[in-house]
């Protein structure tokens, strides 16, 4: 019994000090993102591959997402003649909760796991040894332009979401569902308020800093060997996706909770 | 100049270092030898402060070398060569000239002539590193670790993987920095005529201890189980 007790203590204890790492990490960061030296090319770099690069997939995701909401609310709707409100809640749906988060699940998806696998191999072969002795601190050099890089172009994805995925809605609405186009657009549009996009960028901006700061946490504590940088990227991306969800909650919880 | 005493690291249960005692004196090359996995690497690596002993001192000029303060006048050639893989061969080798704000199109100048003194053409200045071999990489690594002419250099094995020829280049590069620069340096090798070409003093680590130290010429002559080990290739008794 005091077994028991002892190893829930170990584990909670573990638990505590990891978590203790990761915000002295998460503040670190942030000091090196405003203090000099900063590394223009290394953002610019980072500000393509987690922003450009990541606009093909984030498009198709909300696209396809966006159209199977409109089926799945006319569908439900229906059942109690709610039919009209498609675009309404297609809107709603995107803006505040699907584009964010998806776009969300899909950073950490490609930018999470391939800022940890670089990172990570690096420490590996000792390029990260190599920086510090060519004076160059890690923190600043890798973590704080990824991190301000992903903080500041996730809103960008996640606005590019949404106005996807409610065109995904309107393609279906009005090629399937009946919709009148110019009545679908203009029901989007007023139903909208300022809050639910600010909510959305916001959401955006928060999911990309938590994405590249795992990303970037992993990969610096990466365990030596190929396994130790496979462990480290899994971790990454798994610690990224529950904790992306977890602040999602906190997020519409803080936004729209009465 | 540099100064150890009585270094210890352990990792985890594994005890690597066990009073390390060791004098590098300006403008000495000295050559560390010693068994693969006694610890040769670690001891660099605390030099550099890229390790924190457990205890012992290590000092630069009278001043713990730890946290690492004297980065700027040391150069490092990683025993892997730890060139950066997102960056061409000349970035690499002018990195701490580009981070300090010089102009590019002077630093990729630079970087090229000190490709040339490690025998790369400068066509590898823009190919990346994964396009190298192995021995081309380590040679683009030594070039990073002399471009800002340091006072102290470390060399990692700088002739493992090289065929004679490049391997006898490296050790005249080497001794021409202690030579004509002035630098003070250490070089881990395996290589006798390494030791030979570049050597002051010899030092060998052994189950965590300094266990021999002499001139090359002792170095054959010595009576020392393990160190006639080394020279000879048969194992001690
Ligand atoms: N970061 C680390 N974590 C755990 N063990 C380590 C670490 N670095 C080195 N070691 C261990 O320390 C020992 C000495 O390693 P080191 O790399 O210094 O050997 P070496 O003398 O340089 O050998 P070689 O000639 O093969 O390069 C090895 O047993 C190695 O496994
Ligand atoms: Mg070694």
């Amino acid at each position: 019994m005091t077994r028991f007790f002892a190893l829930i203590g170990a584990a909670s204890f573990s638990a505590l000090a990891f978590l203790g790492r990761l915000s002295f990490f998460a503040f670190d960061s942030l000091r090196h993102i405003v203090t000099p030296p900063f590394y223009g090319r290394a953002f610019g770099t980072a500000l393509i591959q987690i922003g450009f690069l990541s606009l093909p997939v984030v498009g198709l995701t909300a696209l396809f997402t966006g159209g199977a909401l409109a089926l799945q609310i006319y569908a439900g709707g229906a059942r109690f003649s709610a039919e009209a409100a498609v675009p309404q809640i297609v809107a709603i749906g995107m803006v505040r909760e699907l584009g964010p988060v998806l776009v969300g699940l899909m950073v950490a998806a490609r930018v999470t796991s391939s800022i940890a696998a670089e990172i990570a191999t690096m420490k590996v072969t000792e390029q990260i040894d190599a920086l510090i002795t060519l004076s160059t601190n890690p923190m600043k050099y890798l973590t704080a332009p990824r991190v301000l890089a992903a903080t500041l172009v996730t809103p960008f994805l996640v606005a590019v979401g949404d106005t996807i995925g409610i065109m995904g809605g309107y393609i279906i609405g009005t090629e399937r569902l009946g919709f009148a186009s110019a009545a679908y657009l203009q029901n989007t549009v007023d139903f909208l308020e300022a809050k639910d996009i600010a909510s959305s960028l916001v959401k955006g901006a928060v999911f990309g800093f938590i994405a590249a700061l795992m990303g970037c946490f992993f990969g610096m504590n990466s365990d030596r060997g190929a396994m130790g940088v496979g462990r480290a990227t899994k971790s990454a991306v798994v610690a990224a996706s529950v904790l992306i969800l977890a602040a999602n909650f906190v997020l519409t919880e803080a936004f729209f909770s009465a | 100049m540099i100064h150890l005493s009585n270094v210890h690291k352990s990792f985890g249960s594994a005890a690597v270092l066990q009073g390390v005692t060791l004098d590098i004196e300006q403008g000495q090359s000295l050559v560390l030898i010693g068994a693969s996995g006694s610890g040769k690497s670690v001891l660099l690596k605390c030099i550099l402060g890229l390790e924190t002993p457990d205890s012992g001192t290590i000092t630069v000029d009278g001043k713990p070398a730890n946290p690492p303060q004297f980065l700027d006048r040391f150069g490092m050639l990683f025993q892997g060569a730890a060139l950066f893989d997102s960056l061409p061969v000349w970035e690499n080798v002018a990195f701490r000239a580009l981070q300090t704000g010089q102009e590019r199109p002077m630093a990729k100048k630079r970087a090229i002539e000190k490709l040339d003194r490690v025998g790369l053409s400068a066509k590898v200045a823009d190919q990346f590193p994964s396009d190298l071999s192995g021995g081309m990489r380590k040679r683009a690594g030594l070039a990073r670790a002399i471009f800002s002419d340091p006072d102290i250099i470390f060399f990692d094995e700088p002739t493992t993987g090289l065929d004679p020829i490049r391997a006898n280049t490296i050790n005249t590069l080497i001794r021409g920095v202690v030579d004509e620069i002035g630098a003070t340096t250490l070089t881990i090798t395996h290589d006798l005529t390494s030791v030979d070409a570049i050597a002051d003093k010899v030092a060998m680590l052994k189950d965590g201890k300094i266990i021999w130290q002499g001139v090359p010429d002792e170095l054959r002559a010595s009576s020392n189980p393990d160190v006639d080990a080394f020279v000879t290739g048969r194992a001690a008794p």
